[in-house]
């Protein structure tokens, strides 16, 4: 087992994470993209610290993106709610006013 | 410091699963079996991160993500009903870009990371890295825990923001002239 191999894993579920979240049309679905980026990111900062800084530094940082994806989580059910309160959908594509 | 052999084969075992089981979030036909990937998905990875010695950090995986597909769940019944929860669908736009793009950054991320010099480990872990990671938290690294507080404490207003039905702009208008407010749900005082 080593480094390169653990994160070539992690890059794996965060391009699959990608895919979902460029592709999906349904709001949720597209959080499921975002929190398949965020285990890739867990995944790869969890390899930094076993083989690279064992240290409670490390730690932090993954408990840092462990909030992140809390706050991901939070504001996209807050999102679905109101586009299905104001648009009776739940499809990104019913939301693009501010397109440009 | 090492896992051994019995450790190496279930960290890749499940790793294949981490990622077969991501791949199937988008792959399956229903948007409550892919939750119940993204769950596995997220299991699999959980156990990873208590394989390298991270138990705190690998339970709070496990139990956040269960709690959140569960809220998923509900959501998506909430939104959709039961029945079209569970009916195949398949809803995408701009599929060949997405495909493309996912393609290419892997291959990009691959080749950094066999390409990047990467140095020797420094040190071995801490017999206990959960009480180490409380001791730093409370002494040298208090300000990212209080920076995330602050940041959490926005997500909360945000999201109340976002999703309460009876807010000022619901009642005013977008402009906020609207005289007498309409009140989606009427009540208080005197009304």
């Amino acid at each position: 087992m080593t480094l390169q191999l653990v994160l070539v894993v992690a890059a794996a579920l965060f391009s699959v994470g990608v895919y979902g979240a460029l592709s999906q049309q349904v709001v949720v679905m597209v959080m499921m993209g975002l929190e398949l980026m965020l285990n890739g990111v867990i995944l790869a900062a969890v390899a930094c610290y076993w083989f690279l800084t064992p240290t409670p530094t490390a730690q932090v940082v993954l408990l840092v993106v462990i909030a992140a994806m809390t706050v991901e989580m939070a504001m996209g059910f807050a999102v679905a709610t109101l586009l299905h309160r104001s648009r009776n959908s739940d499809m990104t594509d019913m939301a693009t006013d501010l397109r440009g | 410091m090492s896992i051994g052999i019995a450790g190496t084969v279930v960290f890749w075992v499940l790793a294949v699963i981490a990622v077969l089981a991501g791949a199937a979030v988008f792959w399956v036909d229903s948007m409550a079996r892919a939750t119940y990937a993204l769950a596995v998905s997220f299991v699999a990875v959980g156990i990873q991160v208590l394989l390298l010695g991270l138990s705190y950090i690998g339970v709070i995986t496990v139990l956040m993500m269960i709690m959140e597909m569960a809220i998923m769940a509900v959501y998506m019944i909430m939104f959709m009903g039961m029945n079209p929860a569970l009916m195949p669908m398949s809803m995408v736009h701009g599929k060949r870009t997405a495909v493309a793009t996912a393609t290419g950054l892997f291959l990009a991320l691959t080749a950094g990371i066999l390409l990047a010099p990467w140095p020797a480990r420094s040190g071995d872990p801490v017999p206990d890295p959960t009480a180490a990671l409380g001791e730093v938290l409370m002494g040298s690294k208090m300000l990212v825990m209080i920076v995330v507080s602050a940041v959490l404490l926005a997500t909360v207003i945000a999201a109340l923001v976002l999703a309460l039905p009876r807010g000022r702009y619901d009642r005013f208008g977008d402009d906020l002239r609207r005289r007498p407010p309409t009140d989606p749900q009427p009540g208080g005082v005197g009304r």
